[in-house]
């Protein structure tokens, strides 16, 4: 009896020690993380949103009505993000790539300035959405910049990532993603 | 001495006068009819910030939640009951922007968890005292009632405790 009130609370303690370990160590080697919010629009379809082309772009601008019928990749980004700069480099690759349309969505960003930061750093969008008001990201559940959401041939969001895209997160998680969307659509 | 009253008073003054914890809200998003207005702040209360996490948008400065504060307000105008409201931000963000989180079966152990382990604790406790009980009685140091002389004893180290 006194051997088994000994161990109890020890095997307890044991027990719980290890599960945060685990978690710990998870959250550590990048396997779970512990600020990003799963999206709640995945496997829905998209919103339905009409954006305009930032001032004097040919592209006419983003809407609901561009993503039927093809992988599309869209991407949430702003002139004012430091991050979105240090994922650039990545979305060109991407888009480059031609796997999938890869398609810009300004959000809550002064269009000349993005303009701008396009000029400088290189425009690898098939089509931008300025959403100056934030109002378009809102639907999609944005919660900040960047984010990046595949979208399936049926118009249905697929995968969501959150802050800025790695070359890891981009051949791990968003081609094969693709690939899966290609086969299937 | 007179100066140490005044700090004293001072701080108290302060703690009385303060005005209560002000909020985001910034008075060109406060709606004219005061009674939407405070449906308003009851729907923002119970929204998470997304960018803050542990701010409702009804305390937090961030862009985005000004921005919901005032779709909450928008469709409030619009003659939105409060559930349509909630139900049309946790379409966009799911069950994570609210704050007060709804019981079904994915938050079945954040819900009971606690209550769960209390009761645990408690048939611990008493599966532990039965048994310290028992074995007590089976060793033969059993819990007899004071003997005459005892009780006496202790009445009169009680009593020269309490003088």
């Amino acid at each position: 009896m006194g051997r088994v009130s000994f161990i109890l609370p020890l095997a307890g303690f044991a027990l719980l020690a290890g599960i945060f370990f685990l978690y710990l160590n998870m959250i550590r080697t990048g396997e779970r993380t512990i600020n990003e919010i799963p999206s709640a629009l995945i496997n829905k379809p998209i919103p339905i949103f009409t954006l305009p082309p930032l001032p004097g772009q040919p592209d006419g601008g983003l809407a609901s009505i561009d993503f039927a019928g093809k992988v599309a990749v869209v991407n949430v980004f702003a002139s004012w993000c430091i991050p979105c700069r240090a994922e650039h480099p990545v979305i060109e690759r991407l888009a480059r790539m031609n796997v999938a349309t890869v398609y810009g969505l300004n959000w809550k960003d002064n269009p000349s300035a993005a303009l701008k930061w396009l000029a400088e750093l290189g425009n690898p969008y098939a089509a931008i959405g300025s959403d100056a008001s934030g109002r378009a990201g809102i639907e999609w559940g944005v919660y900040g910049v960047p984010e990046t959401y595949v979208v399936g041939p049926d118009a249905v969001i697929r995968y969501r990532h959150v802050g800025p895209m790695t070359p890891d997160a981009l051949d791990n998680k968003i081609l094969p993603m693709i690939r899966n969307l290609k086969v299937d659509g | 001495m007179t100066r140490r009253v005044a700090t004293l008073l001072f701080a108290l003054s302060v703690m009385v006068l303060a005005p209560p914890p002000a909020n985001a809200v910034r008075p060109d998003e406060i709606l004219a009819d005061p009674v939407l207005e405070l449906r308003a702040r009851d729907i923002s209360r119970d929204l998470r910030c997304l960018v803050c996490q542990n701010q409702s948008i009804d305390d937090s400065d961030a862009a985005l939640a000004r921005d919901l504060r005032v779709i909450v307000r928008e469709r409030l105008g619009a003659g939105d009951t409060d559930g349509a409201i909630i139900e049309f931000v946790v379409a966009r963000y799911g069950d994570f922007i609210l704050l007060d989180p709804p019981f079904k079966s994915t938050t079945l152990v954040l819900w009971l968890g606690p209550s769960a382990l209390i009761g645990i604790g408690i048939i611990v406790l008493v599966v532990f005292f039965r048994r310290v009980r028992r074995d007590s009685l089976k060793s033969g140091i059993t819990l007899a009632p004071l003997s005459a002389a005892e009780r006496k004893r202790l009445n009169a180290l009680l009593s020269e405790e309490a003088s």
